[in-house]
Formats: C-alpha cells, sequence, structure tokens
C-alpha cells in the first residue's frame, strides 16, 4: 500500500532543511545563531510528529519501509540528536562561519537518513538511507574546506565509506542471488530454502553485509576513518558523529539481523562476537594512548561500539525471548550513551568556545576555572566507564545481563566488562588534568552563555536520571523492539 | 502507615539525606566555606543520629531476618526483567544494624575532622557526602542492583577525594587505589551477570537469590566456580592478601577525614560484601573455598602486623596495621562458625572506630607537624598529653586489650579459629603479638624519651577533635565493656546465615 502519510516527519524535517538553505541563499546576512534555532525548532516538530505513530499497529509502505514503534524511537532519537546539536553549534559555526545554511540542512538530511534506515525493511532502501546519512556526514565532516585537517578527515572518510558501500554493495548483491529478494521477509525465506551448493556463497555474503554495516558503526578492524573523521570535524559534528551514525547503524543492524538473518544465527553470529571483542578491546586499548579529546572519544566510542555489538551476537544465541530482551537494553544503552556523548561535548564546546583548547593538557584545572564544566565532563566520563549515578551504570548493567545469552556469551561480557575497566583508565587521566592540576597562569572563571549552559544542564540531568531511574526509557525501548520479533506474516510484501 | 514503614523511611533517610546534602551544597558558593562546614555537620549529626536510633531500635527478637523494610518497585516486567525485577529494597539485620552505626560514628567525626580543610572544601563535603551515601545503600540494600549501585558509588569519588586532597604520591596512591578497587568490581560485575543469569528468577532481589543459593538451583559446581568472583572482587576492597596492595599507598597519600572513611568504613563494605553475596547466594561455595581464605587470611595478618614493624611513617604503619586486622576478619569469617563470623563482624566495627580514631590523630599531627615519619619525632607526649592519651588508647585496642573493642572482637575470632583451625589460631595469637610490638614502638619512639627541640610549639588537639575523638574513643570503650549490647543483635542474623554453624 502507498500510504505517503507516514512520512510527514521526514516531510517536515526534509522540507525544514530545505527552508533553512533557502533562507540563507534569499538573505545571506541572517544571523547565523538565528538558523541554529530554528534548525532546533524544526527538530523539535520532526520529533513531535513521529509521536503520532507511538502504539499503532506497523503500517508498511509497500514492504520498503515500516513505520512502528521502533521507527518513532530512532525518530525521536534522532530528532532529539539533531536538536541538541543544532543548539550546541548556534555559537560555535555563528563565530567562525559566513555560510551556515548548508551545515543546518545537512544536519535534519542525516537525521532523516537515520529514520529511514530504522525503518527499512528492504536492502536497497537500506543502502540508500545508509548513503543518505553518509554523505551529509561525509560533507559536515569538511565543511570548514580551507581547514587542512578538515578536508584531509573528509578525503578519508569518503574514501574509506565509498569501499565500505562497496563490500555492502556486493553483499547484497550475493543475497540477492541466493534468494531473489531484497526484502528482508523474502530474504529470510530464500535463506530457509535456499539450495544446498549456495552455503559457502551465504557465508561470504553475511560476511560482506557485516562488514559492510561494521564499517559504518566503526567496528575494529573498520575503524580506520573514525579518529581522523572525529579529529578534523569541527567539536559538534563530532557529537554528531558519535550519537546520530552509531545509533543508526544500530537501527539497521537490529532490523536487518532480526528481520532477515536470524533463522541463519549460526552463519554469523560467532563472527559478530570476535567483532565485538575485537572492537572494545582495540578501541579502549588504543585510546589509552591519545592525547587529543576528540580522538580518545573516537577511541573510546569504538569501545563502546563493542559491547553494543555484544547484543547482537546475543540475539544469534538466544531464542527470540532473550533477543528481544537483549534488544531492549541495547536500545536503552543507546539512549544513555548518546545523552553522556552529548552531555560531555556540550561542556567541552562551552569550554572551546571561549579558551580555544580541545587537548587533554588544555583542560588543565578546569575544576577551579569552570567547576560547572568540570562536573558535567566527570559525570559523562564516569557514564562511560559504567559507574553508578551516571546512565552508563544501569544501562551496561541491563545490557550485559541480557546479553548472556544461557550463559554462552559469559566469556564475552567477561571480556567486555575488563575492557570497561581499562577504559577507566584513560578517563581517569582525563580527570586527572582537570581536577589535579592548578589551572595556567591567567586562566580565570568565566560565564557560560546561558543557553548553552542550560543546554548542558539538561544534558547532565538526562545522564543522572536515567542512571537512576532508568524505566521510562527502558519501557519505551522495550514496547520498541516488540515489532522485530513479531514480524513475519501479518505484514503484506509487496 | 505501620510502624515498621516509618522505620524504614529512617533506614532511607540515612542514604537520602547525604544525597540531599550533595545537592545542596552544590547550590552553594564555593567561598561560603563556614556555611559549606555547617551544612557538614548539620548532615554529619543527622545521620549519625539515624544511625544510632536504628542500632538501638533494633529488635533482637523479631518474626523475620529483616525488619524496618521499605520496598518501592523501580522496574519490573520490562525486557528480562520480571515481577520486582528491581526495588529500592531496604532492609536491617544485625550485621547491618552494626554497620550502620559504625557508619554514622566515623562520617560525623570524619565531618568533624575535616572542618579546617580550607582548600575548596565545597568540592571535598559534595564528593564526601556522596561517598557515604553509597556506604550506607550499600549496607541496607536487598536489592542485588542497588547493592553494586552503592558499592560503586562509595568508590567513584575517591580518585577526585586523594588526588585532590591528599598527600605524600598522592596522584599514583590514588590511581592505583581507584584502579584496585575497580578491578575488584569487575569479578563482581561478572559473578552477578552468571547468578542473575543462573537463577533466571527476572529479579535482582537478594532475598530471592538466596533462597535460590539453598534450595539447589545453583549447582555445587556453579557455586564453586563462582565463589572466587565475589570473594576476591569484593575482597580486594576487604585487603584480602595479596590483593592488598592499593590499602597502604591508599591510606597515606589520603587526606584525614577520607583515610578515616576509608579504612573506617569502607574496607568493611568488602568483608560485608563477602557476606552478603558469597556466603549468603553461594553457601557451598563458600564451604568450598573457605580454608583457602583462612590461609590468605592469615598470612595477612601475620603480613600485615611484620610489615608495620618495619615502616617509618605513621600512616603507612597504620594502613598496615589495618591489612592485618582485616586479615582477622577473614579468618573470622572462614571459620563460618557461629562464634568466628561473629568476631569478624564485631572487629569490622572494632577497627573501624579504632582506626578512625588513630587516622584522626596522625591527622591533627601531620597538620602542625608535615611529617610522619616517626625517627623525626620523640616526648611528644610533654607537648601533645591528650593526644598521647587518645593514640594509646586505639593502639591498646589494635593489640586487643581486655576492656576495649578489639579485645572483644579478638577473642570470639581467635576461640572460633581454634574450634575449627586450631594451627591457624596460634598464627593469629603470633599477629596480635606482632601488633603489640609494632605499637610500643611507636609509643618508645614517638610520646617518649627526650623532647626533640623542633617540636616545642606543637598544639595539643582542638576541641574539635575532641568531640569526634571522644565521639570514637567512647565506642572503643563501650564495646570493650558492654558485649552483649553488641553480640544479642548479630546473633541472630550470624544465626541465619547458610553455613554457619556451632
Amino acid at each position: 500500500m502507498r500510504d505517503y502519510t507516514l512520512f510527514i516527519p521526514e516531510y517536515i524535517a526534509a522540507g525544514g532543511a530545505v527552508a533553512v538553505i533557502a533562507v540563507e541563499l534569499i538573505w545571506p546576512r541572517v544571523r547565523k545563531d538565528i538558523l541554529a534555532y530554528a534548525t532546533a525548532i524544526i527538530a523539535l516538530a520532526w520529533g513531535v510528529a513521529a509521536l503520532f505513530w507511538i502504539g499503532k499497529d506497523p503500517l508498511s509502505f509497500q514492504g520498503l519501509v515500516q513505520v512502528d514503534d521502533f521507527t518513532t524511537f530512532f525518530r525521536v532519537l534522532g530528532a532529539g540528536i539533531v536538536f541538541v546539536t543544532a543548539l550546541l553549534s548556534a555559537q560555535f559555526i555563528g563565530e567562525r562561519s559566513k555560510v551556515a545554511g548548508e551545515y543546518f540542512g545537512l544536519l535534519l538530511i542525516a537525521g532523516c537518513g537515520m529514520a529511514m534506515m530504522a525503518a527499512a525493511r528492504e536492502l536497497l532502501t537500506a543502502y540508500l538511507s545508509l548513503e543518505v546519512l553518509s554523505f551529509s556526514l561525509y560533507i559536515l565532516v569538511g565543511f570548514y574546506k580551507r581547514d587542512k585537517r578538515s578536508s584531509e578527515a573528509s578525503l578519508k572518510y569518503i574514501l574509506l565509506g565509498a569501499f565500505a558501500s562497496a563490500t555492502l554493495l556486493y553483499g547484497i548483491s550475493l543475497i540477492y542471488g541466493i534468494t531473489g529478494s531484497t526484502y528482508y521477509d523474502g530474504i529470510a525465506d530464500g535463506l530457509a530454502s535456499r539450495a544446498s551448493g549456495t552455503d559457502a556463497a551465504t557465508l561470504v555474503a553475511l560476511m560482506l553485509v557485516l562488514a559492510g554495516v561494521g564499517f559504518k558503526v566503526s567496528a575494529m578492524p573498520f575503524h580506520m576513518w573514525a579518529p581522523d573523521a572525529y579529529q578534523g570535524a569541527s567539536m559538534p559534528i563530532t557529537a554528531f558523529l558519535s550519537t546520530l551514525s552509531k545509533a543508526a547503524g544500530f537501527a539497521l543492524i537490529l532490523r536487518l539481523f532480526t528481520g532477515a538473518f536470524l533463522d541463519d544465527a549460526e552463519e554469523w553470529r560467532w563472527a559478530v562476537a570476535s567483532l565485538a571483542a575485537i572492537t572494545m578491546v582495540g578501541g579502549n586499548l588504543i585510546a589509552i594512548q591519545q592525547t587529543d579529546l576528540k580522538r580518545l572519544i573516537a577511541y573510546s566510542s569504538i569501545g563502546q561500539v563493542g559491547y553494543m555489538l555484544i547484543v547482537i551476537a546475543a540475539i544469534g544465541w538466544g531464542d527470540e525471548l532473550a533477543g528481544q530482551a537483549a534488544s531492549s537494553a541495547l536500545l536503552l544503552h543507546i539512549v544513555g550513551y548518546v545523552a553522556s556523548t552529548l552531555a560531555l561535548f556540550a561542556a567541552a564546546i562551552a569550554y572551546f568556545n571561549r579558551t580555544g583548547k580541545d587537548s587533554l593538557e588544555g583542560m588543565r584545572g578546569m575544576a577551579e576555572t569552570q567547576p560547572f564544566l568540570a562536573l558535567v565532563i566527570t559525570a559523562s566520563l564516569f557514564s562511560f566507564a559504567g559507574l553508578p549515578l551516571f546512565a552508563g551504570f544501569a544501562t551496561k548493567l541491563f545490557m550485559f545481563q541480557a546479553s548472556t545469552a544461557g550463559g554462552d556469551l559469559l566469556w564475552l561480557i567477561g571480556v567486555a566488562v575488563a575492557s570497561s575497566f581499562i577504559s577507566l583508565f584513560y578517563y581517569l587521566r582525563i580527570m586527572r588534568w582537570i581536577w589535579l592540576f592548578d589551572p595556567v597562569a591567567g586562566m580565570t572563571r568565566f560565564r557560560v552563555p546561558p543557553m548553552l549552559w542550560s543546554v548542558t544542564a539538561v544534558l547532565m540531568l538526562a545522564v543522572v536520571f536515567i542512571g537512576a531511574y532508568p524505566a521510562p526509557v527502558f519501557e519505551a525501548a522495550d514496547e520498541a523492539v516488540k515489532p522485530l520479533f513479531q514480524l513475519g506474516a501479518d505484514i503484506a510484501g509487496p | 502507615m505501620t510502624f515498621d514503614e516509618i522505620q524504614g523511611y529512617a533506614v532511607l533517610s540515612t542514604v537520602v539525606v547525604p544525597l540531599i546534602a550533595v545537592v545542596t551544597l552544590l547550590f552553594v558558593p564555593g567561598q561560603y566555606k563556614q556555611a559549606v562546614r555547617w551544612i557538614s555537620a548539620i548532615t554529619g549529626a543527622v545521620v549519625f543520629g539515624v544511625s544510632v536510633y536504628l542500632f538501638v531500635a533494633f529488635q533482637t527478637e523479631y518474626s523475620e531476618p529483616y525488619q524496618m523494610v521499605l520496598r518501592w518497585p523501580w522496574i519490573e516486567n520490562v525486557s528480562f526483567l520480571g515481577e520486582n525485577g528491581v526495588s529500592l529494597y531496604l532492609g536491617v539485620d544485625g550485621i547491618s544494624a552494626l554497620m550502620g552505626l559504625l557508619t554514622g560514628i566515623v562520617a560525623f567525626a570524619g565531618t568533624l575532622a575535616a572542618w579546617k580543610l580550607e582548600y575548596r572544601n565545597k568540592d571535598f563535603f559534595i564528593l564526601y557526602w556522596l561517598l557515604l551515601s553509597g556506604v550506607y545503600g550499600t549496607f541496607f540494600s536487598l536489592d542485588l542492583f542497588f547493592f553494586f549501585f552503592f558499592y560503586e558509588l562509595a568508590v567513584v569519588p575517591l580518585y577526585i577525594l586523594i588526588g585532590v586532597w591528599g598527600s605524600t604520591r598522592k596522584e599514583y596512591g590514588a590511581m592505583k587505589l581507584t584502579m584496585m578497587l575497580v578491578g575488584g568490581s569487575v569479578l563482581m560485575w561478572i559473578g552477578i551477570f552468571a547468578v542473575v543469569q543462573e537463577a533466571n528468577l527476572g529479579t535482582f532481589s537478594l532475598p530471592a537469590l538466596w533462597e535460590a543459593g539453598q534450595d539447589g538451583t545453583f549447582s555445587p559446581g556453579f557455586q564453586k566456580t563462582f565463589f572466587p568472583f565475589f570473594a576476591i572482587g569484593c575482597g580486594v576492597l576487604a585487603a584480602l592478601w595479596p590483593f592488598h596492595t592499593w590499602s597502604p599507598d591508599g591510606h597515606m597519600s589520603a587526606p584525614t577525614s577520607v583515610s578515616m572513611v576509608h579504612a573506617g568504613v569502607l574496607m568493611k563494605l568488602g568483608a560485608f560484601g563477602i557476606i552478603r553475596l558469597g556466603i549468603q547466594i553461594l553457601p557451598e561455595g563458600a564451604e568450598f573455598w573457605m580454608p583457602t581464605m583462612m590461609v590468605l587470611g592469615t598470612i595477612g595478618a601475620v603480613y600485615g602486623a611484620t610489615a608495620a614493624l618495619t615502616q617509618r611513617d605513621l600512616k603507612l604503619i597504620s594502613g598496615y596495621s589495618s591489612v592485618s586486622h582485616m586479615g582477622y576478619v577473614l579468618m573470622g569469617l572462614a571459620t563460618l562458625s557461629t562464634i568466628g563470623v561473629t568476631g569478624a563482624v564485631l572487629q569490622m566495627f572494632s577497627h573501624g572506630v579504632m582506626t578512625a580514631l588513630v587516622f584522626l590523630l596522625i591527622g591533627a599531627l601531620y597538620d602542625q607537624a608535615h611529617t610522619r615519619d616517626i625517627r623525626d619525632f620523640g616526648g611528644i607526649a610533654r607537648v601533645m598529653p591528650l593526644w598521647v592519651i587518645a593514640y594509646v588508647i586505639a593502639g591498646f585496642a589494635n593489640v586487643g586489650l581486655p576492656g576495649l573493642s578489639g579485645f572483644t572482637a579478638e577473642f570470639h575470632i581467635f576461640v572460633g579459629t581454634f574450634q575449627t583451625y586450631p594451627i591457624f589460631g596460634g598464627f593469629a595469637i603470633f599477629a596480635a603479638a606482632l601488633a603489640a610490638a609494632y605499637m610500643i614502638r611507636i609509643f618508645a619512639i614517638v610520646y617518649w624519651g627526650p623532647l626533640n627541640p623542633r617540636w616545642k610549639d606543637l598544639k595539643d588537639v582542638t576541641p574539635l577533635e575532641i568531640i569526634a575523638g571522644s565521639l570514637l574513643l567512647g565506642s572503643i570503650v563501650l564495646m570493650g565493656i558492654w558485649w552483649s549490647l553488641f553480640t544479642d543483635r548479630l546473633e541472630p542474623a550470624v544465626l541465619s546465615l547458610p553455613g554457619v554453624t556451632g
């Protein structure tokens, strides 16, 4: 059925993006922070519009795209990320840039890409949505084209991204060859009744797809682009990259692996488990050596991806009930991770706007000169490390507990907890700069602009709220993953 | 609302009042140092009062194992969680009532000891109360999620507390302590995942898990495999040899009141965790591993005392003597006999107040002298008589002189050990003799002898330190002479522990 109303939220976001760009074209001297606030309002409208689909029966657009609670969850999350990023960019971009329309427009477009990745139930649609997101990010990373580091990051990201896309497409074509379908349901049926000689091809196809999506979420060893892209991008974009692209990647992975590949779990689950182990150990070990905040966060977020991949492995090992439990815990963890990351970057951006420093050493004595920002950064880092009162503790505990898969994956969870222990070491080293040293001479207290201050404070409260009382988000996540595991016959195909 | 519920709110207040202090202090401007002190002092007085109330009002004859119970559903029927999945579930038994009392005493005394702190005292007290909220929460939690939540919460602020306000190699001490303690938590995480998964009840409720531990849900093999995860995980915090190495360094670096709380209360969290998670969830595992624990505890007791003999820094001596005394605690637990376990819990209290007093006194000296090397001193008794008297009493309690708390506790432990593992009882007595040696060494070098003229201007303890000190001294003497006040409360709790006999 062609129900065009399903995309009303995206019409708002994409239309808003065009409008933001158009306004600046018509009136080039418009204040950039007004564009930022307009973007934030559009994102808000987008998120609110998405809420109208809560609790409705899943609706499908010709089997290509499905709007259900899962889609709604990621639409709202995406809108939230765009909202916060726009607000964080207001001062940052306003002070550094004469042209900003594309910047804000692309934030919204990338958000649409994420929503469609969560909604897609057909491989080519999923691929196109992924590319919409990726291309927006390529441009955003290289937005300061005269800055060599920014251009280099963007180029590296594009080249490696293109390679990953090719890998993914090759996998998709093999799957189409084996099953004769690109629809997730069709693939599941096709794989179940595949000819006996195609096992090797299936394995290759699954691995290629895994490599492709692994690249997009920067799982090790497909992570090479991430540190450079994170470092080269401007700070709000680094925040955007490490939240939106990861959340979107996992939305796609969850939909794809539960919808199409679940019955062939034995073929891919060991690969996902090893990918998870390599990613979390490697990411956290390399992060120890970093001296630049953005680079360090890049590796730390690679480590986080490793933890999240455990859930995908657990889906492969457990039955549907266990898979659903693990997926809802993953969604909870993603929300906590997004809130912590955004809080961290909000504080770091506020500090950077004033001091121009984003190295670890530059944070020297922050607890004296800017205690509020120091508190927020400390809270987010503790949240990453999984210490209580902050989101990371509860979300990690539930996620790992849900992923034990009847004890089969206890070893992997042991690895995860151990690497989270490693991560604490370098988080403490950041805290050492912030808390233990006196500020450099001449640094004095300064006031954070009210808008940035409030965004930071709200994000910090969100981190504490999710950590102390995760029930509301957890329940929403639980509702959101139900459609993933209840599908099959009741939704009409093409 | 029944009386029991009202008491439940009293238990809750021990966790919430410190948190309220944290939030209040966040909004007090940093330059109002006096306001910060008063807010902390009031908080300290309130939690002290509530702790005393909980201990006194604890009924020795009660129908349920836990009283003053409060239970609020927190998360249920979501994902893998079923009915009562996670609940804020607080309750008191004899062991936690005593530990709560200890926390109240030490927390209040620590607040007074930190009164003269000038440098960023707002930040200090925010972290201090965060830590204590975690301590109380751990002692009173009957839900595994919140148990671990509060346990970790008590560890979180330590890095900054020691790193910013500490002394002597503070960065090293802070990093080592935090990493080792969190390393222990790693094992606890794994143990928790395994236990909750194996029980498969969809709940983190500790009573439900304890029941599963006894009705055969956990196979003997499973129990034997996972008991070490809890025993070592919590044991790190309890300075279980050979995982004790953070303790001397950490105590040496920490500021006075953090040392007090850390050695006085936090180390007890570890031993408490071994009881709650190890012995109560995995009784068969405990039975299997306890001989090993006895060996390690004995090594810790003897090793700590030996090392204390050779140290010159007053705080290092106390740090190693803590290792030795926590060795006694572990020995008491390892007997798995009523009298031994009772002794272990008594020793947790006794060592807590005693070591807090010692660190308070060392802090009072160090603030004036800026050195803790015992060779620098001599004849201090002439200029600081009260200080010396208090230290001598603490030292005698340390050695186990009758009439003081150390005797009460060690008597129980030694009897329990002789009943179960006679040879180790001999080692324990040997360690106590070593304790006498290192205490007398301090007395001889630091207090007596000719007064080093460098110290003729030292002032005796301040009024605030006298208040804090008498509180701690009073507890030492009280436990030394009125045993039944403590043992009556402990008896039902210890008897109800699975696997504890005799």
